[in-house]
């Protein structure tokens, strides 16, 4: 069997640490294969020593059974491999054909650049796999999956025939990996060979020919996927046992601690991105708010929490009115949040990670007294923390940004789940992160709900919200669309109902408040 | 889990190591530049020595020079270690001074409380001077690099109008202040030769520790810190951004301040017109620079800005121009702000080691 790429017992270092430890893959033509593994098991490693990023201590790399020396991304381009990345690399007020372009522009005599002819070609590459990539719109009017499609669209321009994908899915609607699905498998029909860098293990059951694993660094083999199942890839992965489905009792639900009313929230531009929006959370359930990102999401949060003011409407917490209270006093009404991004909102990452457990309690007693720190009490809380929380990390004083990403957001959680408070809001709380993270997250929001706190989950993942919530609100365009059990209804009907459909259109068997 | 320890060890050795490489390669530089422009290196830092540490007079006047360096190295550190940047410690060094002279000029009591009374009116300006610029950026959003550079210019035709038509009818120089306001020390004076040495360093020396203790001890530096790494965090964890800021900057505002006083109370003991800026605040970028932001660091960094400055004094005596000093502190700066390269250099030259 021929091998288009072939990394052999790759081993990469760096100071104090072994990245990659004698990892081999081996990528057959027209083949998906998957790389799976943990956050930092070295799977980003591996695919930037390809793709000439890094120089590799030991192993050897051969295109078509040939070896080569990839010193630079450049000779990676013309060898033919294309990289996909996850944060897209596009200028936004740019065209699609522009953009594709960027680098290797088309000449025409006195130098012009020939945009007709370029366009010419992108559209016939992009018939040809199915992409449906108008190539003259504009990268800003365009949807996050279309501009993944102009990336690949970028490596296909290029020449490549061996595509690299780094976690596709993470930014997608649940159509939109579909879609993306389907173009995958178009491309092997033409004859590319796919690398897909991921961790969910769905995607690789459904796509992918074989998948190598990789942990803590080692290469732990290849398997074919079709004689596996996803059991057994995590247990690879993980190097112990995974329970997927997470395990609860139906949930008891009591007083309503959340009370939302009417509300509506303007972003910068002034634009209302919630729009008369009316929600209830009661103790002890789990309410799950699936939409796709940019339908007021994260206005809702930032109106709760206090970062934002929100233009009208009513929030209360337990019997108190929260609306408009700057962040220290909702914190101080009891509630708990998660923040959507954990760099910018949940942590100092200058700070120790120690320093961090007290983000919102430093000037309270014990942890200081007439506005001097008492250090020796933080960093005990911290220890406490640390130690209950599972949060891996070589001391309390190591600074947070030292720590994995499944670490850092272990330690937020334990942080907020701490202070007791009446409402947890979880805002993505799982993004990025691996299946032993996610499991033990899941698990601790579920334990929270037990002990009869009132928990908001928002999310992008259709899974974690079939998976924890009690019930389901869908939000689309600033309001709650629909509200959902999750035994009664299934992702087909959520996607359609996040994509605008109303109820009726999408289901008869969801009963809408 | 051993990189991060590695790294972090590593990152202290570079703090330390980096300002010291940075200050020995200015000094090896400023020996070539003395070769190639015909003079003698050795005898140009011989001067340079003796210009500092020549007895006790120059030693004293190099304390002088000294003091004030660390206080306006400790303003721009303070507003650095909370994301931000004071280029206005020039103007408030200069409307501290005025305020300290007016008030030791004007007001008749006991040194008991006149001292403290223009001591803390050099503060208050110097305050008053960071305020604005402070208010500005938080509630406004405006640039405080800008807003600091204006405010400089404003304070020192400010100060010039009012030694020149209220002070004074007309003159350049203001009378010497009240005894009881003065910094000045006759014990020292006589231990120094009749240096200018005043009891201003011991003011210096103790902001420092004040620094340490707010900026490392105090829930006031967790907020401001906090807001200098991350404000989306700050504001998340119910700090007040905006007050953090303006606090910032008047407490950076009052250091400076306090620098002129150290002018206007000890060395000179009254005010005068000036046709361009004292240069204390600019230097004192360079001395958070090399200090890292560190209160003890920027200690060390004035005592060596000061002893470069004062020594400078001597070096003709050796035919080498004065400006030399300059090039040297210049190079020494470039070396730290692209350390970067000095950070490069000892990686491989530890990994060819190997």
């Amino acid at each position: 069997m021929e091998y288009v790429i072939e990394m052999l017992n790759i081993r990469k270092e760096f100071p104090g640490i072994v990245a990659n430890d004698n990892i081999t893959v081996q990528l057959k033509k027209g083949e998906i294969h998957a790389l799976l593994g943990e956050n930092g098991a070295g799977k980003s490693t591996l695919m930037n020593v390809l793709f000439g990023l890094y120089q590799p201590e030991a192993g050897e790399i051969r295109v078509k059974g040939e070896k080569v020396n990839i010193t630079n991304p450049n000779i990676a381009n013309e060898l033919g491999i294309g990289m996909v990345h996850q944060h897209f690399m596009l200028v936004e007020p740019f065209t699609v054909t522009q953009n594709i372009i960027l680098g290797s522009e088309p000449k025409g005599i006195f130098g012009s650049i020939n945009i007709k002819k370029a366009e010419k070609e992108i559209q016939e590459i992009s018939d040809r796999y199915g992409l449906k990539v108008d190539p003259s719109a504009k990268i800003s009017d365009i949807s996050v999956g279309m501009q993944q499609r102009v990336e690949i669209l970028k490596t296909l321009y290029r020449g490549a025939e061996v595509l690299i994908f780094d976690e596709p899915t993470a930014v997608l609607t649940p159509q939109e990996i579909h879609e993306l699905m389907d173009i995958m498998k178009s491309l092997v029909k033409e004859g590319k060979s796919i690398i897909l860098i991921t961790h969910k293990l769905k995607e690789i059951m459904e796509v992918c020919d074989r998948c190598t694993v990789i942990r803590k660094g080692q290469g732990i083999g290849t398997v074919e996927v079709k004689d596996s199942n996803p059991d057994e890839l995590a247990s690879l992965m993980v190097g112990r046992e995974v329970n997927f489905k997470t395990e609860k009792k139906p949930s008891n639900p009591k007083d309503i601690v959340l009370h939302i009313e009417n509300l509506f929230v303007q972003d910068v531009r002034k634009v209302d991105l919630v729009k008369g929006l009316n929600l209830d959370v009661r103790a002890g359930e789990i309410v799950g708010i699936a939409g796709v990102d940019g339908n007021g999401q994260s206005e809702l949060i930032e109106a709760i929490t206090g970062l934002t003011k929100s233009r009208s409407g009513k929030i209360k917490l337990k019997e108190k009115d929260i609306t408009n209270l700057s962040p220290r006093n909702v914190t101080k009404s009891g509630l708990g949040h998660i923040p959507q991004d954990r760099h910018k909102y949940g942590l100092v990452l200058d700070y120790p990670i120690g320093a961090n457990m007290v983000l919102q309690t430093y000037y309270k007693k014990p942890y200081s007294k007439v506005s001097v720190l008492n250090y020796n009490e933080i960093y005990d809380k911290a220890k406490e923390l640390i130690k209950e929380y599972d949060v891996r990390t070589p001391s309390e004083f190591t600074p947070a940004r030292a720590l994995s990403g499944g670490n850092q957001q272990k330690a937020i959680i334990g942080r907020e789940i701490d202070r007791s408070p009446d409402l947890l809001i979880a805002a993505q709380p799982t993004r990025g992160l691996d299946v032993g993270a996610i499991e033990f997250i899941h698990r601790k929001l579920i334990e929270e709900r037990d002990k009869g706190r009132a928990v908001l989950l928002v999310s992008f993942e259709l899974d974690e919200i079939m998976n924890v919530s009690d019930r389901i609100a869908v939000m689309f365009d600033g309001k709650i669309v629909a509200n959902l059990k999750p035994e009664e209804t299934d992702e087909q009907e959520l996607g359609l109902l996040m994509a605008g459909s109303t109820t009726n259109e999408a289901g008869d068997s969801s009963e809408v408040k | 889990m051993r990189q991060v320890i590695q790294v972090k060890s590593n990152n202290r050795l570079f703090g330390i190591l980096v300002p010291i490489i940075s200050v020995l390669l200015g000094l090896i530089v400023g020996a070539i530049i003395m070769l190639i422009s015909g003079h003698n290196p050795i005898e140009g830092y011989i001067a340079l020595w003796n210009g500092a540490f020549y007895d006790e007079f120059t030693i004293g006047e190099t304390i002088r020079r000294i003091t004030p360096l660390i206080l306006t190295g400790l303003a721009i550190a303070f507003a650095f270690r909370s994301g931000l940047f004071n280029i206005g410690a020039e103007g408030q060094v200069i409307i501290g001074w005025l305020a300290a002279v007016w008030v030791g000029l004007i007001v008749d009591a006991p040194m008991i409380i006149h001292l403290p009374l223009a001591v803390l009116a050099g503060a208050l300006a110097g305050g008053l001077w960071g305020f604005v610029p402070g208010l500005l950026k938080a509630k406004l959003g405006v640039h405080e690099v800008i807003v600091t550079i204006m405010m400089n210019y404003i304070a020192l035709y400010v100060s010039n109008e009012i030694v020149r038509s209220v002070l004074t009818d007309h003159d350049t120089s203001t009378e010497k202040i009240a005894a009881t306001a003065s910094l000045g020390s006759e014990w020292l004076q006589a231990l120094t030769f009749y240096s200018r040495m005043h009891y201003g360093i011991l003011i210096a020396l103790f902001a420092a520790l004040i620094m340490w203790f707010i900026i490392d001890r105090t829930t006031i530096g967790y907020e401001l810190k906090a807001v200098g790494f991350n404000r989306h965090a700050s504001k998340y964890a119910g700090m007040n951004v905006s007050k953090n800021i303006i606090l910032s900057m008047v407490i950076s505002g009052a250091f400076a301040g306090l620098a002129g006083v150290m002018e206007g109370l000890g060395t000179y003991g009254n005010v005068s017109v000036i046709s361009g800026f004292t240069n204390l605040g600019f230097d004192g970028i360079a001395v958070a620079l090399l200090g890292a932001n560190n209160p003890l660091g920027v200690v060390l960094a004035a005592i060596l800005f000061g002893v470069l400055k004062e020594g400078a004094g001597e070096m003709p005596s050796a035919g080498v121009p004065t400006e030399l000093v300059d090039i040297i502190i210049a190079i020494i700066i470039f070396f730290v702000a692209s350390s970067y390269i000095i950070r490069w250099a000892l990686t491989r030259f530890k990994k060819e080691g190997k």
